[in-house]
């Protein structure tokens, strides 16, 4: 009696699981050790940080037409990047569904996608920056390809979602592929598909400020000029800017959201 | 060479273990034909070969004359336009609106760019609002499919496949998903509108009752062959003791 029970434990221990925590919870306070972080450390460090904050202070936007140029080349950057590379994703996002497409193709396209993404995007900028120069157009370049990486594989991902059954009842009525896709599988990803780039815009906002870094255009050139003279108060006012686009892009975008409800 | 002619259809999913043991089935133009049997017995197999959805491995299957069995691509397509089909989960496309799933029913008549634009002629429309009538949802053209109840579900099922002006109707477990109240009425439209029509209906379907109600001729199939062919009237317990095995359920 006692052993069947035992054999019918509704919920068996996971032994694995088990071990795999508990291994987790060792690494983690073995890591902590070495961090070597002590009060000397921490006071110099804070003490640092707190004149570093006080030079930022009040932000400087005498230099506001700079600003501007570089904040709007910024938001070109982002606004063609996104556009280029979502339309370069949709037809990749459909070659990589294996839902869909031939499965030697969508592997292929897979691979394609992988190898994309592979590469930072700043790393990504500074061969473009090599291969065509100075400017936003290796922006554009860079911020386009990682775009068409990322998108391309959620969208392959969201098409392997859709309910096949409504596919099928499209497919039965003699539809072509073509009316297939725009009655079968559009309706089912198309808010997802918004969504999804949407996501790709704001972050290619927040993206396309760091490029000008290695010369790719848009602010983040300005702003590391700034931090190199030491100019930290127009270092304040350009990350404020930056800050105030990303809000007003978090809202534009939350209305946009809720529309598609 | 009217009507449908399945001549040793067989279908392997996993090759070596038919599904379909060479079924030979002949349908008249005309009339309600239910096909029964336990779960698992070929019946869906059997529906979906005939539009293709599934590729049968061997034999044919000719619809007033043509063989579909080798058909490729347009030649398909041309030949799935003339098959209605009514599924057991309704099968809409649920963000489209209602009236946009019946006029899928002509995504095989249309072009892409007429599908797309939803540029559907005139004739197709008001077909379309005339079959909505017909299935009892006059006010709701406008509606999300994913807003309806499951009765209302199927009957825009019913109204995509007829709005193919099909040469033939297929029903694969249509009823199963709903109460048996709405099982009834479904059923009552489908070969309402089938017979005025004069489609010959194919309706697999679990509830014996309901096929012996509606049809003029039962199909018993088990272990992927038939194993029973007539009017409702000859179908007898022994039957359906051969149909599902066993008889403590009779």
């Amino acid at each position: 009696m006692s052993a069947s029970r035992l054999r019918r434990r509704a919920f068996p221990p996971n032994w694995s699981a088990r071990a795999t925590a508990f291994g987790l919870m060792l690494y983690a306070i073995y890591a902590f050790g070495q961090l070597d972080i002590t009060w000397a450390r921490l006071s110099v460090g804070f003490r640092e940080a707190g004149r570093f904050l006080a030079r930022m202070w009040p932000p400087n936007f005498s230099r506001a037409e700079l600003l501007f140029e570089g904040m709007l080349e910024s938001l070109q950057i982002a606004v063609i990047a996104s556009a280029l590379g979502i339309l370069l994703a949709l037809p990749l996002g459909l070659m990589a569904a294996r839902n869909l497409a031939p499965l030697p193709l969508a592997v292929a396209t897979r691979g394609f996608v992988a190898f994309c993404r592979s590469l930072h995007y700043v790393i990504v900028a500074i061969l473009f920056v090599k291969a065509i120069g100075f400017g936003a157009m290796a922006g554009v370049a860079a911020l386009t390809i990682a775009s068409m990486g990322f998108i391309a594989k959620l969208f392959a991902e969201a098409i392997e979602e859709i309910s096949m059954k409504q596919l099928e009842a499209i497919r039965a009525t003699g539809a072509g592929f073509g009316a297939v896709l725009v009655y079968g599988v559009l309706p089912q990803v198309a808010s997802r598909f918004i969504g999804f780039s949407l996501y790709q815009l704001d972050s290619n906002l927040r993206n396309s400020t760091l490029v000008g870094i290695v010369g790719a255009g848009g602010i983040g050139g300005t702003l590391f000029a700034a931090f190199k003279r030491f100019d930290y108060d127009f270092v304040a006012a350009i990350l404020l800017s930056i800050i105030a686009l990303i809000f007003i892009a978090e809202l534009v975008s939350g209305r946009i959201r809720a529309l598609l409800r | 060479m009217q009507g449908l002619i399945i001549k040793g259809l067989v279908k392997e999913y996993v090759p070596g273990k038919p599904v379909l043991r060479g079924i030979n089935l002949a349908i008249a133009p005309q009339g309600i034909t239910a096909v029964i049997g336990p779960s698992g017995t070929g019946k869906s197999t059997l529906l979906r070969c005939i539009n293709r959805l599934v590729e049968p491995t061997a034999g044919e299957i000719l619809l007033n004359g043509q063989d579909l069995v080798p058909l490729r691509g347009r030649g398909l397509r041309m030949a799935r336009r003339r098959i209605g089909m009514v599924f057991q989960e309704y099968n809409l496309v649920e963000r489209l609106t209602v009236m946009e799933n019946v006029l899928s029913g002509r995504l095989g008549y249309v072009s892409l760019w007429q599908a797309w634009m939803r540029r559907y002629p005139e004739a197709d429309i008001a077909r379309a609002f005339s079959l909505l009538d017909a299935v009892g949802l006059p006010e709701q053209a406008t509606r999300r499919a994913d807003a309806l109840s499951g009765g209302q579900r199927q009957r825009v099922g019913i109204a995509r496949a007829l709005m193919q002006q099909p040469e033939l109707l297929l029903a694969d477990e249509p009823t199963s998903s709903l109460d048996p109240r709405t099982a009834v009425e479904i059923m009552e439209l489908m070969t309402g509108l089938s017979t005025s029509a004069s489609v010959p209906l194919v309706v697999n379907i679990h509830n014996v009752d309901l096929a012996r109600r509606f049809a003029q001729r039962i199909i018993g199939m088990a272990g992927g062959e038939i194993v029973f062919d007539g009017p409702p009237e000859a179908l007898q317990p022994e039957h359906l003791r051969q149909i599902y095995g066993g008889e403590d359920w009779l």
